[in-house]
């Protein structure tokens, strides 16, 4: 089979996938949703390392240089973002301090 | 096992783990560990890339990789909650410009005048909507950080720029198939950085969530053109995952708001800023109140609901309001919680800080189950929201908002506005509940007035 068909397929069969893995969300998961498929579009960290591992010239270099930069912030930061928003759900279950009229200094994402 | 085939195996688990992380993450109970699994599938990626087969300037990669660590972890840690939707925006916006880049960089790696037709049609693609990503996050996060203004900004004849700039990238990229030269592909760069930009900025903030939710899928496919253009399986799964999963979520989103897509996208178009309504009347009187008059109120009232809004989250009130429904409930008043879907700057914000503060989960009311009982309640007390409980969204037709469900706060005996200014909401519109003859206006910081409240219940 010819790459570019092949190519088609996987895309084809993954669009499926894509939109029948989330049929239904409560919406207080909206975000956190958008935010964990923002870390997973980091893959293009992935496409950023090869080519600048087979970069030839110095734009080429250069401008994937930036790419592998800008990938990389869009890995880390997407999937800590999300944790760090899923972490807040946990708190209905479980006490962990007991709430002041000083809750200030952030809002519960902040503790360690 | 050759390296080839080790290495295109482990992508396929991260594939794998890709797809359980979004369906994990679409149930509230499996949700944490949906991301983890995202996580371990991304770092089994990143990993066995290392081993790719003639991968040079390894030096390079190690380098730009720790100057995005050192920029991306103590970023997103130390960001305020309140400011995550922005954070979204960026770390979105970077990853369309990291897909353009890498269609960019294989524009100039292979030799344009041999490769075929499809590869340029690969290439301009996701150099046009990583582009239009980028550049529509920059101005999201923007307006979500308040360096500009959160409401829609329009122009005359801005329907007509918007398509000039459309035709001229179909034109340029149309010249690239002809004669793929690089100079055209940064003039076709140039001009999708523009459209992004002015493609979002008719958008109100209120909006916002929903276009990054857009911008985060139009990333996806970005990626997915990458993964076409350097023909990577990994980048092409996970790429189309995000697209179409991405989609139907800005649906649900719009829905979630009682809003279409497209009114979301065009509606500040052309006429519709008839907002202004109530600009001509601006110095009309409002009721203030104070904190004893209202306390007492609330003491001797059967049914107060606390409708929250952003303004709780700026001012970390969610503690103070939770001790303010625990001395009502003592006095006997039945308080319950009322949460507009929207509330906040995203959805399930409300849910969260509440649930910081220890309220128990079933005072907590979605807006369906809250508003048939708004009529029979006997105070409204809205700590800083303002769009979500504006009647505009049914009653004038004109409105950005109209159309969009709301809390009916204006079904109770008394509505109670805790408020740090007249100043509009972020849809950016007047609220003429604020001037209704039963509101009485609390002004200043939302912390200090509930404070207050909870001081003059106990006195009463």
């Amino acid at each position: 089979m010819n790459s570019i068909l092949e190519y088609l397929t996987i895309f084809v069969l993954s669009a499926f996938i894509g939109i029948e893995v989330i049929s239904k969300v409560p919406s207080i998961l909206h975000t956190p949703l958008m935010s964990g498929s923002n870390a997973i579009h980091g893959v293009i960290l992935v496409g950023a390392m090869l080519v600048l591992g087979s970069a030839t010239t110095t734009t080429e270099e250069v401008l994937g240089f930036i790419a592998v930069i800008l990938a990389t912030l869009n890995v880390v930061g997407g999937f800590v973002v999300t944790d760090r928003m899923l972490q807040m759900f946990k708190g209905r279950v479980d006490e962990r301090r007991p709430s002041g009229p000083d809750g200030s200094g952030g809002p519960g994402g902040s503790r360690p | 096992m050759s390296v080839a085939t080790t290495t295109d195996l482990c992508y396929l688990i991260a594939a794998i783990g890709f797809i359980l992380a979004l369906k994990g993450l679409s149930s509230p109970r499996r949700a944490r560990l949906g991301n983890l699994v995202g996580a371990a599938g991304m770092a089994l990626a990143i990993g066995v890339t290392f081993f790719h087969p003639g991968l040079h300037h390894l030096g390079l990669i190690l380098g730009a990789m720790a100057i995005g660590a050192v920029i991306g972890v103590p970023t997103a840690r130390l960001v305020k909650m309140t400011a995550m939707p922005q954070m979204v925006a960026a770390f979105n916006g970077v990853g369309g410009g990291a897909a353009a880049l890498v269609s960019v960089v294989e524009f100039l790696a292979i030799d344009t005048k041999l490769a075929p037709t499809y590869k340029i049609v690969e290439i301009a693609f996701g150099v046009v909507v990583g582009c239009v990503s980028l550049s529509g996050s920059a101005v999201a996060f923007a307006k979500l950080q308040e360096l500009m203004t959160g409401r829609p900004i329009t122009y005359p004849a801005q329907q007509v720029v918007n398509a000039v700039i459309g035709v001229a990238i179909l034109g340029v990229a149309l010249a690239l198939f002809v004669s793929p030269s690089s100079t055209v592909l940064w003039i076709l760069l140039a001009l999708s950085l523009v459209l992004g930009a002015i493609l979002v900025l008719p958008i109100g903030g209120a909006d916002v969530p929903v276009l990054i939710s857009l911008l985060n899928s139009a990333t996806g496919l970005a990626v997915a053109a990458s993964g076409f253009t350097i023909g990577s399986n990994l980048l092409i799964v996970a790429g189309t995952l995000v697209g179409a999963s991405g989609i139907l979520l800005t649906r649900m989103m719009s829905q979630a708001m009682g809003r279409s897509l497209p009114n979301i996208l065009f509606s500040a178009f052309g006429a519709v800023i008839t907002a202004g309504t109530a600009q001509g009347e601006a110095d009309r009187s409002v009721r203030a109140g104070t904190p004893e008059d209202v306390g007492v109120l609330l003491a001797y009232s059967r049914k107060v609901v606390i409708i929250p809004g952003y303004g709780l989250a700026v001012a970390q009130a969610q503690h103070t309001a939770r001790e303010l429904a625990d001395i009502l409930a003592d006095r006997g008043v039945e308080v319950f919680y009322a949460i507009h879907p929207v509330a906040g700057r995203m959805p399930g914000h409300m849910n969260v800080l509440l649930a910081e503060a220890n309220v128990p989960y079933e005072e907590l009311k979605e807006m369906d189950e809250a508003n048939p009982e708004m009529a029979t309640a006997d105070v409204a007390l809205v700590v800083g929201a303002n769009d979500t409980v504006n009647p505009a969204a049914h009653t004038t037709p004109g409105s950005p908002i109209y159309g969009m469900p709301i809390i009916n706060a204006d079904q109770a005996g008394t509505v109670v506005f805790l408020k740090r200014s007249m100043r509009p909401g972020f849809a950016g519109i007047d609220n003429e509940l604020l001037y209704d003859p039963k509101t009485v206006m609390l002004f200043g910081d939302a912390k200090d007035t509930l404070t207050k409240l909870v001081a003059a219940v106990s006195a009463a």
